[in-house]
């Protein structure tokens, strides 16, 4: 590390370390992981690339407030375990977040380099320290405190709040509709984005702890929070996340081939239909195919269709891709992998072709009018402009709505949109139950998920033992 | 956690019926709901209404007919073998208002039909089974039928005459409408037979239910794989019904969805039976 009297002296002239990515025509043809990650001297070069703020603003970026330069000062010093400590304080999930974290709107967004060169890769960091997770220091664990949680859903809120109970002493079970846990991480981010492994490393974790899982148990349906109770549970902590997909409320929708990203998504990634049929699941291959949306789950899509081999992958969104909400390294990776990026449409109509299922997609042109509420402006028809565009495969990825089992689950407060009420706490309107993620928040972040869990575990922790 | 076979039984050539042991699931089964089974790690995910249930001794039913990959490598599980995954119960349980119902099952839309027949008979409902099949080898769970209702409660149907009446389930419907015996009806068989239930329905005011089977494929309202036309809305099936009201169903809209995998529907068939053949080993 470059010292000047003892003191740490930042690399000012070396650029952002670049992602050590696979070539993009050989990594599109399969579902391996894209990013390699950095190595150390790669990461140790990123490292010395921070200025040690006094004040960070990096850390007011991130929604959880981790203690950025110390843990890039463990990197530097190459105490890679300190620096995961670090981090452990206020993230479980670093090998995570460091993939998944849309950094440049948080972290990255605000670090001061940002302003005239390019930020830290603080996510590459982060991820860097999170993929040695035996080097941690081993977590405490309280004596048992004799209550009983039950967690619902094993999304990264789940998770996150079951371990930290675990770690206070309370007897956790998790309750999961699926076979496998993690939530979105195993059903919705595909293998070449977030390896599975990863988060089985992070169940698998858990089950160490002592927290038990029950899977295929669809709470609201096989059992409730007023027989939990019953049972002995003293207090819910609900995460089952957002749930149904949005329609678009078009013609032809539901014509065969018009897939929600949840569908398409789930088939490859929980299913493996693209080892079908040594799995049983099919999917469609098409050769043309479009997706509606900018988020990461249209950048989910988009990706996913090229590696099932499509020729042609249309990405088709309402406004520019300047205001596509997807991280910018999907949108980078997307368009390195051949995907074509269609602005300013809007979809009017799903056609059939001969055989009944989807042929063509009409789309209306838009361009950009007066800014809305949101200071962005709005995209508005260009009158005559519409186009017929041709594919076999159609996927709408514009959102969902909130999960149908929450007010199945208890007697708790909703909003007017079907989500649960919680406080910054999690706290619901039943003082035995808390919730938080997606459930909560609509559609949202791994990383809110996460913290949610984890300000409902400290909350419950003291409610609970007082 | 996997789930144990305790008995199985062969009702056809080629319907089954499975008793498996799953007691939390047992004590919150209802009539028309539905369980999701994946045979094994490889397995897709396949829907079975359930057919019986007993909470007490802590096993579930399900009745299946084999017409494909998966439903066939079911067929080959005996007493004793385990299933990997067995979701549920799911979907809402079938509505049962007040007053005489016409119970109509074609081909393995019986198995579907009986819990829901028997389910209205414990509550004191007066019921009519129409029971159709395309051929005689095919009528499923008749003694089943008989032990819950009386003689002349039964109308069987078959395609081709070879047993009860000749023709399809309209026929009986349409008397049992005209003679003011029934006051709502619920369906459930092949897409054809429902729509044309659910006409003849209309024609007399009749309130009808079908349970409706497009693909699935979580089973809980997450993927939108399930989605049906009623009303000319979108719903998914597998939270929202399965039951829904037959007059408002867009039918040629199920039948399209519920047969976008033929191609590979046989193809999955083909290769497990290329695997599984003894002149192919
Ligand atoms: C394709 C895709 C890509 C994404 N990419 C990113 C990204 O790059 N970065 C990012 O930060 N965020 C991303 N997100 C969003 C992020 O994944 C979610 O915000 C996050 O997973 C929410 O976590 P959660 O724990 O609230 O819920 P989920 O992850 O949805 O988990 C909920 C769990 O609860 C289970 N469940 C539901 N109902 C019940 C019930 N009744 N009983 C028992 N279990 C139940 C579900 O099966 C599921 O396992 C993406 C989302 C998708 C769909
Ligand atoms: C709510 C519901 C309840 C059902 N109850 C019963 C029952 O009690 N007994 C019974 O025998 N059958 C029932 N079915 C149908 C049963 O799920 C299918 O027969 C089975 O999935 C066929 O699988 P396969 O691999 O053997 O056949 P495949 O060759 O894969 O498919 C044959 C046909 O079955 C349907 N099908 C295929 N995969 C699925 C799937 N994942 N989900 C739904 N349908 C599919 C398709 O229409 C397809 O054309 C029900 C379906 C639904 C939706
Ligand atoms: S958790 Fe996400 S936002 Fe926070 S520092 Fe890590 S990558 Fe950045
Ligand atoms: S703002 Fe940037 S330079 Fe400053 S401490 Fe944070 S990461 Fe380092
Ligand atoms: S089967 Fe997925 S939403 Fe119904």
């Amino acid at each position: 590390m470059p010292q000047v009297n003892g003191k740490y002296v930042p690399n000012l002239k070396a650029p952002r370390t670049p992602y050590n990515e696979e070539d993009a025509c050989e990594r599109a043809r399969d579902f391996r992981p894209v990013d390699k990650g950095y190595t150390k001297e790669m990461a140790l070069a990123e490292a010395n690339r921070c200025l040690n703020c006094k004040k960070p603003l990096c850390v007011q970026g991130c929604p959880v407030n981790i203690q950025i330069p110390q843990f890039i000062e463990a990197i530097r010093d190459e105490e890679f375990g300190r620096g995961l400590d670090i981090i452990r304080q206020d993230s479980m999930l670093p090998a995570i977040c460091g993939r998944v974290c849309p950094q440049e709107s948080q972290c990255e967004g605000k670090c001061i380099l940002g302003k005239k060169s390019e930020p830290v890769a603080i996510g590459q960091l982060e991820r860097f320290l999170g993929d040695q997770p035996e080097l941690a220091s081993k977590p405490e664990v309280a004596a048992p405190n004799g209550k009983k949680v039950a967690v619902i859903g094993s999304g990264p809120s789940g998770i996150t709040c079951a371990g930290e109970l675990a770690r206070n002493g309370f007897d956790v079970t998790v309750f999961e509709a699926f076979p496998t846990g993690g939530g979105v991480l195993v059903y919705g981010i595909p293998e070449f984005r977030l390896p599975k492994a990863i988060v089985k490393r992070e169940i698998d974790g858990l089950a160490e702890l002592g927290v038990k899982f029950e899977y295929n148990a669809v709470v609201g349906r096989i059992t409730d929070a007023q027989e939990l109770f019953d049972e002995g549970f003293d207090a819910l902590y609900i995460a089952t996340g957002a749930g149904l997909p949005k329609l678009l409320n078009i013609p032809g929708e539901n014509l065969p081939n018009v897939f929600f990203a949840n569908e398409y998504l789930t088939r490859v990634n929980l299913m493996k239909a693209n080892m079908f049929p040594e799995y049983d699941t099919p999917t469609k291959h098409g050769k043309n195919v479009v997706v509606f949306g900018g988020g990461n789950v249209a950048m989910d899509a988009v990706r996913t269709a090229k590696r099932l081999g499509a020729e042609n992958v249309t990405l088709a969104y309402r406004r520019t891709e300047a205001e596509m909400p997807a991280r910018l390294a999907e949108v980078h990776h997307a368009k390195e992998e051949g995907i074509k990026i269609m602005e300013l449409v809007s979809p009017l109509e799903f056609l059939a072709g001969e055989d009944g299922s989807v042929a063509a997609i009409r789309v209306q042109h838009m361009e950009l009018g007066e800014p809305d509420e949101s200071g962005r402006r709005r995209p508005v028809p260009i009158e005559g402009e519409i186009e017929d565009i041709p594919c076999d495969v159609a996927i709408s990825a514009i959102g969902t709505n909130a999960n149908p089992f929450a007010s199945m689950i208890g007697d708790i407060k909703l909003n007017k949109w079907g989500y649960i009420e919680a406080d910054e706490e999690g706290r619901t309107s039943d003082p035995r139950i808390w919730s938080g993620g997606d459930i909560v928040t609509g559609a949202a972040t791994v990383i809110l998920a996460m913290g949610a869990g984890k300000a409902a575990a400290a909350s419950m922790t003291r409610e609970l033992t007082k | 956690m996997s789930y144990k076979i305790l008995e199985k039984h062969q009702l056809s050539e080629k319907v089954f019926e499975f008793r498996v042991h799953a007691p939390k699931m047992a004590r919150r089964a209802q009539a028309g709901q539905f369980l999701m089974v994946r045979a094994d790690e490889k397995g897709e995910r396949v829907p079975f209404t359930f057919a019986n249930w007993n909470a007490d001794e802590g096993w579930i039913e399900f009745i299946f007919m084999v017409v494909g990959k998966t439903t066939m490598q079911l067929s080959k599980l005996e007493a004793g073998d385990e299933i990997l995954d067995v979701t549920g119960p799911l979907g809402c349980p079938t509505e049962m208002s007040k007053g005489s119902w016409a119970v109509i099952g074609g081909g393995v839309g019986l198995a579907i039909a009986f819990p829901v027949a028997r389910m209205l008979v414990e509550s004191g409902h007066e019921v009519h089974a129409i029971m159709g099949a395309r051929t005689k080898d095919l009528l499923l769970l008749e003694e089943q039928f008989r032990s819950i209702l009386p003689e002349d409660h039964i109308h069987i149907t078959t395609d081709d005459g070879s047993y009860g009446e000749k023709g399809v389930v309209t026929a009986p419907l349409e008397r049992l409408c005209q003679d003011k015996a029934i006051d709502q009806v619920f369906a459930v068989g092949p897409v054809p037979m429902m729509k044309f239930s659910a006409l003849t329905c209309q024609k007399y005011d009749m309130p009808i239910t079908a349970s409706l089977n497009p693909i699935m494929v979580d089973g809980t309202g997450m993927c939108g794989c399930c989605r049906v036309t009623v009303g000319g809305q979108t719903k998914f099936a597998c939270v929202d019904g399965p039951d829904f009201d037959a007059t408002q169903v867009d039918w040629d809209d199920l039948r399209a969805r519920q047969a976008a995998y033929r191609t590979e529907e046989g193809q999955a068939l083909k290769a497990y039976e290329e695997a599984t053949c003894a002149c192919h080993r």
